[in-house]
């Protein structure tokens, strides 16, 4: 079997996946990182985008907002200000995402960080191909 | 003396009465369980949230160019309070309580020269502080729609909080609410979120940082607003259903004894008229 780290999803409202898994891969806000075990303890900022996390049973994919990852040798803790497993997603509720991203650019002073934020999430739709 | 049909009939209403604060007891109990299981299942995130913040704010420390919601704008003239009180009464001393901390501190920064402003949440602190304080009132949220607090209700008045601050409308920001401790005790409880205050943590584990340091405490010091706010809206929410399902526990209690004494004094009024009934006929009867 191989080496695990322990893998926390926890979103403001509950905790939502809390278990073993061999590799995470984070949306992180400078690019993607894998954190597998033994990785150097790191603290990352997400992007709107897909977590992948590739545990004992398989694959689960979650869909997260935003937020952040905290990585150390032995553990993987995600902290997303909204997440949902994607299999539980569906169009609608991403277009809601969207249209909520594409408002806060419309008001956000930061037009640059908001019109990005649209844009991940536009590029994470493909991704996940819904 | 009322006639024995009045006792009758406000026995009658008393039960009614009893009826109903049984029946929000019980609301109050099923409510209670879901909201603290709502508190609980909120607190992973908001400790790991604070923990990396104080790490975080300790490294940057609040010198030049550290982050305004960390450091403060510089003054401390306009004090803004956020009260959190509930949309509903017959929760017992639960709005008061909490009214009555916000306006004691209204009252010190007010005597000490500073301004103060309030933001409302919830209607029931609203009109409890309209008499002294309804000049001072800048916004109210409405949460008497909201079936359930979300983190998204946390949001809005977050966001509408952090646009006082940045506008300089405000200097710093303390929200008001109950903590929750047990069914029979909440403890009114103000915390100071604009500047951030943290608790200084001793040793703390070495990390690199994606982007900077810098560069993730600004973006998750608006976020640890909004959670703590979050956070007491939660506690709020308990501590509500905790402090109603007491106070209907005692007006039961008390309906319960009410009905007690109406029933003995109904009783005894009830043995009186037979006794007199039998006196007139016994000495009618002698007269004869």
């Amino acid at each position: 079997m191989a080496s695990t780290v322990q893998f926390d999803l926890v979103s403001p409202e509950r905790r939502l996946a809390s278990y073993p898994a061999t590799e995470v891969q984070i949306p992180g806000a400078m690019g993607d990182l894998t954190a597998m075990e033994g990785h150097a303890a790191t603290i990352t900022s997400l992007r709107p985008g897909l977590l992948k996390v590739v545990g004992v049973e398989g694959v689960k994919s979650y869909v997260v907002t935003g937020g952040f990852a905290e990585i150390s040798a032995t553990g993987v803790s995600v902290l997303a200000e909204q997440a949902v497993p994607l299999d539980e997603m569906t169009p609608a509720q991403l277009d809601a995402l969207v249209a909520d991203a594409s408002q806060a650019a419309a008001l956000n002073a930061d037009k640059d960080a908001a019109d990005k934020a649209v844009s991940d999430l536009q590029a994470m739709r493909a991704q996940a191909g819904l | 003396m009322p006639s024995l049909k009045d006792l009758k009939n406000r026995i009658g209403s008393v039960k009614n009465t009893r009826k109903i604060t049984k029946a929000m007891q019980m609301v109050a109990a099923a409510k209670l369980r879901r909201a603290q299981e709502a508190a609980e299942a909120a607190r992973p995130f908001a400790e790991r949230m604070t923990a990396v913040m104080s790490a975080l704010a300790s490294g940057v420390g609040t010198g030049e160019g550290a982050p305004k919601l960390l450091a403060g704008n510089g003054k401390d003239q306009v004090h803004l309070l956020v009260v959190m009180t509930s949309e509903r009464g017959l929760c017992g001393g639960f709005n008061s309580s909490i009214v009555k901390l916000a306006r004691l501190r209204a009252n010190e920064l007010a005597a000490a020269g500073k301004t103060v402003k309030i933001l409302t949440v919830g209607k029931k602190g609203r009109e409890q502080l309209k008499r002294d304080w309804a000049s001072a009132f800048v916004g109210h949220v409405d949460l008497s729609e909201v079936k359930r607090v979300g983190y998204a209700n946390a949001q809005g008045i977050a966001r509408e909080v952090m646009a006082a601050f940045d506008a300089g409308d405000a200097d710093v920001v303390t929200i008001f609410y109950n903590r929750f401790q047990s069914v029979i005790s909440q403890i009114p409880t103000e915390q100071q979120v604009i500047p951030a205050k943290f608790e200084a943590t001793g040793a703390t584990a070495l990390y690199d940082y994606e982007p900077s340091e810098e560069a993730i405490l600004a973006d998750l010091l608006p976020r640890g607003v909004a959670t703590q706010i979050f956070t007491a809206l939660l506690e709020n929410g308990a501590s509500e259903q905790g402090a109603r399902m007491s106070a209907m526990d005692n007006a039961t209690r008390n309906a319960g004894d009410m009905i007690n004494k109406l029933t003995i004094q109904y009783n005894r009024s009830r043995q009186a008229a037979i006794t007199k009934e039998l006196i007139e006929i016994i000495s009618g009867a002698e007269a004869l």
